[in-house]
């Protein structure tokens, strides 16, 4: 597959008032792909969907799709292609379909009247699994998750170069959004569809997506494959936004970093000297009993170990997570499989199993 | 944020509508100062035009405290308490809009002349207008979120406190904005003050228009008029403060309705006291007239003639109305601009203006401008347009403002351009709000009496003005067929406006 870009941003800035909502967004988008845009609410990933899709007007940069030039803003010139001229479908929060219209109405929005737009309307149902049996539904007569996937038929129902999706599922109950998320994304697949998605939520991001664009103050802090943002994040703010990970303070000496944990090994390219932030991830931490032998699941019980006491757990049914007080400051998560979550109270040692990150403090 | 910009297809019928409610103000004020500033000073600097400010400010101010009292507590019952009948109540609480003030006083003082003065207007004004104030109640009342309710009675507060510290505060804005239409009413009364004969504003007004020797005088005291009513506005927007929405996008639930329990035959006992001297005396009084009037000679064609009249009037006004409040009334709804803001807040001047004050300005720009339409259906039309445009352009507002910017913007980017979307979505969307337009025009066209009485076309009479020439005269028993005949043409659109979630209703229908 040649991977030529479909969307290239470069250098967006926008501001609200004083309020600088972008500060400079580079973004790249292949075909074929599906970017997630991940960011804590007002981090601007809305605003950067908007811009995209030509419903606010950027301040400068520029933004292009499929080797046009949409929007272009600063060093003279000044250009922008309206909404309806830039091939872009969009899937809003909540699917905004037009209650005035049945399904195939919505659907057929997009579309030139005519036997061929009948035919789409048909096909595009098909493919995001609705009954054409549905075509004179009204919207509210349809489930949450039926809405979102006529929403997903009616974007794709003019074959748009790009699929903006705007936190389609927060409106979904917690059970129905895995299937209906699963559901939508297949069929993105499907139809080869480009696709953009922006979530706060960073499990969807990191399960769904090619790539994750992490959005923090303005920017894009990093922009990477999930298990890279995951195991490899660029800044401290990304490790802790990316998933669940315990910051505890500590010094560098060469690849070892010594902290309320003990003293442990660095990921290479991490600072070799000085005040640093560990973090490390529930999945690195194991923990036995203390009065339990020295053979645990993970292995030994190696004498580095720290003790600890059990202060909480979550049961998860696959896994569990018991969180462990360190000391007096430090309350470490670990992942342990589900079967054998210590009781709170009981006197625990914690041992970290792999390299850990570690960030400069000073920054 | 999500607003955006005034696109010009807009813009340009919407200035149009600016400029034609402008016009008569411009005029107003050139008519004014025309014989200079020395005349204005020597006509405001009278004993007699401080008694008219302080008798219209203090009939304003009973009114709109009774209004206030009765339309909160009508609001109340029919939309947060347990009342049986409570839905047969909103509708009667609702048709002493359909009653013309004029045709109310003509009842009253028919029946006891010595009501005649501040006490006749006071009690016949707070009669017709207190559903001003009930309708914007019931509406934010059934708005507000129920869980409020149930969390503060789960931290101990009784039903009194929750009333007076959650409830009243959540809908003060609505109150707020129902006491201005009242207070603005009153001040533009004409009909029930002549025929309560208390000399206020508009009467006198009036007068000096009709007796015709000193036409700046009209125009001076019209002036006059119109900042009182800007005075209203001003206060009222202070008053307003900050607007509270509602928090969370939780679905909202219906609220258990309070039980009243023994509390119930006050309430009926309250109920009583409105609907018989707001709704059933004048009806009773008509039908008195209407039952004499059979026994004497008829003029059937007189009357068709006033019907037909006053039902293609109101038409005409509803359909020219609603064709130039449609474009105010979605960029007030789409756009912030600053030239958004303007065009609509002109439209709202003529809110602010008096029928009478309308009716005056508009024979000046006739006469000068408009010569081959003045004193005809036109311009009557017209004058029309220009009182009612602001409701007109808030209800094609707030039924754009409750469907979502999101749905013009996902049909901008499935390709249509800003004149398909207004076409394709925008105006369908609007369609509830547009028929509760019409149907308000309709209605106060038909009750329309000033400016129907100055700019109607020679030889064209209307029920309205009619009713106006047989009361004025005491002649009840010819008055009777057409008081019938307007409150039953009224009572149509009324009993449709007290129709709860009107839009809703007809959005979710299949069509």
């Amino acid at each position: 597959m040649t991977t030529h870009s479909v969307l290239t941003v470069h250098e967006v800035h926008k501001s609200f008032g004083t309020h600088h909502v972008l500060d400079g967004i580079e973004l790249e988008v292949h075909a074929g792909e599906i970017v997630a845009v991940l960011g804590p609410s007002g981090c601007g990933k809305t605003t950067l969907l908007r811009l995209i899709a030509g419903f606010d007007q950027l301040d400068r940069g520029t933004i292009t799709i499929d080797g046009r030039v949409v929007a272009e803003r600063g060093h003279g010139s000044s250009a922008s292609l309206p909404p309806e001229r830039r091939r872009v479908g969009v899937v809003p929060q909540e699917g905004a379909l037009f209650p005035h219209l049945d399904v195939a109405g919505n659907v057929g929005f997009g579309l030139h009247r005519g036997p061929e737009a009948t035919a789409r309307v048909a096909e595009v149902l098909n493919l995001v699994g609705l009954s054409t049996r549905l075509q004179h539904q009204r919207p509210h007569e349809l489930s949450g998750g039926q809405q979102q996937r006529v929403a997903l038929a009616r974007a794709l129902a003019p074959h748009p170069s790009l699929v903006l999706l705007d936190e389609p599922f927060s409106s979904l109950d917690a059970a129905m959004r895995n299937q209906v998320r699963d559901e939508v994304f297949d069929v993105l697949r499907a139809a080869g569809a480009t696709a953009i998605l922006v979530t706060h939520d960073q499990q969807e991001a990191l399960s769904v997506a090619d790539r994750v664009a992490v959005l923090m103050g303005g920017r894009v802090a990093q922009f990477g494959e999930p298990a890279q943002l995951y195991m490899a994040p660029s800044t401290l703010q990304v490790a802790t936004f990316v998933g669940e990970a315990v910051v505890m303070p500590g010094a560098a000496h060469g690849q070892q970093v010594t902290c309320a944990l003990g003293t442990l090994t660095t990921r290479a390219g991490d600072p070799t000297s000085g005040p640093v932030q560990v973090v490390v991830r529930p999945e690195q931490v194991a923990i036995a009993s203390a009065g339990a032998g020295p053979e645990s699941h993970r292995g030994p019980v190696p004498p580095t170990s720290v003790s600890g006491t059990v202060v909480g757990r979550s049961y998860f049914g696959h896994d569990g997570l018991v969180r462990v007080a360190v000391g007096d400051a430090i309350t470490v998560a670990c992942r342990t499989p589900a079967g054998d979550l210590p009781a709170r109270g009981t006197q625990v040692r914690v041992w970290v199993t792999s390299p850990v990150m570690a960030f400069s403090t000073v920054s | 944020m999500t607003r955006s910009r005034s696109p010009i297809a807009l813009v340009l019928p919407a200035a149009a509508a600016a400029v034609i409610a402008v016009t008569p103000i411009w005029y107003l004020v050139d008519r004014s100062l025309e014989r200079g500033w020395a005349e204005v000073v020597d006509e405001l600097w009278r004993r007699r035009t401080l008694d008219l400010v302080l008798r219209s400010l203090g009939l304003t101010t009973a009114v709109t405290a009774g209004c206030v009292v009765i339309g909160l507590a009508a609001a109340w019952l029919v939309v947060r308490s347990d009342l049986p009948g409570r839905r047969l109540l909103r509708v009667a609480f609702t048709l002493p809009l359909a009653i013309p003030s004029y045709l109310s006083a003509f009842a009253w003082i028919s029946w006891r002349p010595g009501l005649a003065g501040f006490t006749g207007a006071t009690l016949v004004l707070t009669l017709v207008s207190y559903p001003y104030v009930m309708l914007p109640a019931m509406a934010a009342l059934a708005r507000l979120d129920p869980a409020h309710d149930d969390v503060a009675r789960s931290l101990g507060k009784s039903r009194l406190h929750v009333l007076l510290r959650l409830t009243l505060p959540q809908i003060r804005t609505s109150i707020a904005a129902g006491a201005l239409l009242v207070a603005l009413y009153v001040l533009s009364d004409f009909g029930a003050v002549a025929a309560m004969r208390y000399e206020v504003f508009t009467w006198v007004v009036y007068g000096a228009y009709r007796a015709g020797f000193n036409p700046s005088r009209a125009a001076i005291l019209a002036t006059v008029l119109v900042l009182l009513a800007l005075v209203l506005v001003l206060a009222e927007s202070a008053a307003r403060g900050r607007a509270s929405a509602r928090v969370g996008s939780g679905a909202a639930r219906t609220s258990t309705p309070v039980r009243l329990g023994r509390a119930t035959p006050l309430a009926y006992a309250f109920s009583a006291a409105v609907l018989l001297p707001a709704l059933v005396f004048p009806l009773w009084r008509i039908s008195v007239w209407v039952s004499t009037y059979i026994s004497t000679e008829i003029d059937t064609g007189e009357l068709f003639d006033a019907l037909q009249s006053t039902l293609l009037l109101a038409a005409l006004a509803a359909i020219a109305t609603m064709l130039l409040a449609f474009p105010t009334g979605v960029l007030a709804a789409r756009s912030n601009s600053r030239l958004a803001r303007i065009l609509e807040r002109s439209t709202y001047i003529a809110h602010s203006l008096p029928g009478i004050v309308v009716a005056i300005s508009l024979v000046y720009v006739g006469v000068r401008l408009l010569r081959p339409i003045y004193l005809e259906v036109p311009l009557l039309v017209l004058g029309y347009v220009v009182l009612f445009l602001p409701l007109a352009v808030g209800a094609v507002r707030n039924s754009v403002e409750q469907s979502p910017v999101r749905l013009e913007e996902v049909a901008r980017s499935l390709g249509s351009r800003p004149g398909a979307v207004l076409r394709r979505v925008t105006a369908p969307l609007a369609l509830p709000g547009i028929g509760v337009g019409a149907a308000l025009v309709l209605l106060t066209t038909m009750k329309e009496l000033p400016v129907t009485l100055v700019l109607h076309p020679t030889g064209t009479e209307t029920l309205a003005t009619r009713l106006w020439r047989y009361t004025s005269v005491s002649d009840y028993a010819n008055a009777g067929p057409y008081a019938l005949a307007l409150v039953l043409f009224a009572a149509v659109p009324t009993a449709l406006l007290s129709t709860p979630r009107l839009g809703g209703g007809a959005r979710g229908s299949r069509s």
